[in-house]
């Protein structure tokens, strides 16, 4: 099952490998990480989103994070209510031909083509991971050649 | 470190730690220059442990530091305090391959309880408070400070914190007071109660509140490896060591309960045999002041997260009147009187009658460390503990070469004891240097080489479960005798049994280190024994 885990830390280095040593020591791989400063310079906000097979030994990696000095707060969004949100860009094939479908394939997710150049455009769109994942499989039929995604950022009610 | 109430460091020098050591020269702090850097590691551990105090090792970059890793690990998983100091290369060549440049915060990242490193001198008096109070306070541990060698060489306005206060790190000390309702709940309800207590007790000093609240519950009381010690070998509610060499009415008693108080324990894998099997109609209540260490393995009815000495203070106050187990206690006495311990002789002498003998000459008033192997394994069994930090043995970790030079540190830090170590002839060798160590600074432990010329742990389970294929366990040893005396320590060489006692009292009246070698029954088995992954009433080799 896929789990969403904030974790609020103290903005130091070596912080970030103490987190991923965590997952990394029992084999989880994961999938997205988004790290950012606060309102607070000295306190920044991660964002780890982790494939866990299983629920007791993610339990565990909880209680470990919890335990790390630097750590402030960890929250799991799994039963929590929340929004959440990523970034992608995508580099697409756009001829003169295919413009005005794209930019309207793209308007439908909220999302823009910022840059348009030698048959190439940049496509920004915002969304929940099943919108982003929608809106890739849609732009497949043009042709992606290029895609960068921030991972997940999430909060709580 | 002085503010800290430090009065002694092991450790050994190197080029970048050259800066804090030419200050040691004339700074009135005691350095014991021992002759490998784990046995700095381990001698603080030991000192540790048998003061309660923190522990403090010294050593140089790169290898001087790498060579501390299985003392600070074997540190970790006991949760000793121990404050390590490396030197670094200096702050603009890290990362540079420099030579005797390893990232230590990064190798030790997973063996500490936290780590630093010191970029600012500004920050030192800041990060040595941090790091005693993170090392002494919750659950313990090791902290490590790699400080660079251009930052050793900066001065700076000394100043120092009156108090540490972390947002991110605040131990929780107390139980939830709904939670100590449920726990005496279960235990008024309870007919057959256990107490399984743990090296906790001896970190939070429960020892006298553990007591109390046995008697006052009229439970039995079983202690894990970690746990000898806080709770008297001789008291008629005691139950002596569970798990995979307890005492087979330990185990009964733990797998026929119908509650068990875990208290300061952690249900090590040793401890609990096959996890599905174990204490199936028993519900729990485990008492910890490290969150994570409940529900790991086995799950918790009643959880209470806080420190052991004051969670059986609150458990005291509410407790009014004593449960009635007289019922169980007989059926316990019952498997005591059926499967006492027991040896058999067979001719030479048998390694746990030597240890008989050291429990009737100190009377339990000695402290006793332990390597790790069969040796350990009859130290826990016959050996009887009294009091708490009288019982020190790598308990996690399981490093062989441990309790010599833990033995040092215990002895350092309390030189009025009598201060053994009993080894194996396998782990003695792992840390043999250490006779120089003991001999120049006059630290007179006795250690007493349970010599079999094996292997023995590991050549028991190849007898038992790989058809006595003894692969790479017999031990070419060398005249151990010899070896104490080359160091100018006093050796002692016991074939007979009549000359197992005599060889004690001379080595306590010997004023210097003393190796006893004792020649053992070669392939004596420890027993009980439960083979690994299987139920712990599943014993073998039972009275």
């Amino acid at each position: 099952m896929r789990h969403t885990i904030s974790v609020l830390v103290e903005n130091k280095f070596g912080v970030l490998a103490r987190v991923a040593g965590l997952f990394s020591a029992r084999g989880y791989n994961i999938s997205s990480l988004a790290v950012s400063e606060t309102l607070d310079p000295d306190v920044s906000y991660m964002t780890i989103v982790v494939e866990a097979k299983d629920a007791s030994v993610l339990e565990q990696v909880k209680k470990q994070l919890n335990k790390l000095i630097d750590i402030i707060k960890v929250t799991d969004f799994t039963r929590k209510d929340h929004v959440e949100r990523e970034l992608v860009l995508v580099k697409v094939v756009c001829t003169a031909k295919t413009k005005a479908k794209l930019e309207s394939l793209v308007g439908r997710y909220d999302g823009s083509v910022i840059k348009c150049k030698d048959d190439i455009a940049i496509i920004e769109a915002v969304g929940e991971q099943a919108q982003v994942k929608q809106l890739l499989e849609d732009l497949s039929t043009f042709g992606v050649k290029e895609l960068v995604r921030t991972g997940k950022i999430a909060v709580a009610y | 470190m002085k503010r800290e109430g430090v009065e002694v460091i092991f450790g050994y020098p190197g080029g970048q730690a050259i800066h804090i050591f030419d200050k040691l020269y004339d700074f009135p702090l005691k350095l014991i220059l021992v002759r490998h850097e784990q046995a700095a590691a381990h001698a603080a551990d030991g000192y540790a442990r048998a003061t309660g105090k923190v522990g403090v090792c010294l050593a140089t970059s790169g290898p001087g530091a790498t060579n501390l890793i299985t003392g600070i690990a074997n540190a970790y998983m006991d949760s000793i305090p121990m404050v390590a100091i490396t030197g670094q290369v200096k702050s603009f060549l890290i990362g540079n391959d420099a030579f005797q440049e390893a990232d230590v915060t990064g190798i030790t990242r997973p063996i500490t309880k936290h780590n630093y490193l010191v970029k600012d001198i500004k920050d030192l008096s800041r990060i040595v408070a941090e790091a005693f109070y993170i090392a002494s306070t919750g659950r313990p541990g090791p902290v490590l400070i790699d400080i660079p060698a251009d930052i050793q060489m900066q001065e700076y306005e000394f100043s120092w914190p009156e108090s540490v206060e972390m947002r991110s790190y605040k131990p929780t000390l107390f139980g939830h007071p709904g939670q100590i309702k449920k726990a005496v709940k279960a235990i008024m309800r309870s007919k057959r109660p256990i107490i399984y207590a743990g090296g906790g007790v001896i970190t939070s000093n429960g020892s006298a509140e553990l007591r109390e609240f046995a008697e006052k519950i009229n439970a039995p009381v079983t202690l894990t490896l970690m746990g000898l010690g806080a709770f008297p070998a001789a008291h008629p509610l005691f139950l002596g060591m569970l798990g995979m060499h307890g005492t087979a009415y330990a185990n009964y008693a733990t797998m026929n309960a119908d509650l068990i108080i875990a208290v300061g324990a952690r249900f090590d894998d040793r401890v609990t045999g096959k996890l599905d099997t174990f204490a199936k109609n028993a519900d729990i209540i485990h008492i910890d002041i490290d969150p994570s260490s409940i529900s790991k393995n086995v799950a918790v009815d009643v959880p209470i997260v806080g420190d052991v000495k004051n969670v059986l203070g609150q458990l005291l106050e509410e407790i009014k009147k004593a449960p009635d187990t007289s019922e169980w206690l007989k059926v316990v006495d019952g498997w005591k009187k059926k499967h006492p311990l027991v040896y058999q002789y067979k001719g030479k002498i048998n390694p746990q009658y030597v240890i008989e003998q050291i429990n009737e000459v100190t009377q339990g008033s000695a402290i006793v460390c332990t390597e790790v192997g069969q040796h350990q394994m009859w130290a826990a069994q016959w050996y009887k503990a009294l009091h708490p930090r009288s019982f020190i043995s790598s308990g996690g970790l399981g490093t062989m070469g441990f309790g010599f030079p833990a033995a040092m540190g215990a002895k350092m830090g309390c030189p009025d004891k009598t201060v053994f170590d009993i080894a194996g002839d396998g782990s003695i060798q792992m840390n043999i240097q250490e006779l120089a160590t003991c001999v120049c600074n006059k630290i007179p432990v006795k250690v007493v080489i349970l010599n079999n010329g094996y292997l023995g742990m590991v050549r028991q389970w190849q007898e038992l479960f790989y058809k006595r294929r003894y692969s790479h366990t017999i031990m070419y040893n060398p005249d151990f005798v010899k070896v104490a005396e080359a160091y100018g320590g006093v050796g002692i060489r016991v074939t007979k049994k009549e000359e197992v006692r005599p060889a004690i009292e001379k080595a306590i009246a010997t004023d210097n280190v003393v190796f006893i070698d004792i020649h053992v029954e070669p392939e004596e088995n420890v027993y009980p024994m439960v083979p690994a992954g299987e139920a712990i009433d599943k014993m073998r080799g039972l009275a």
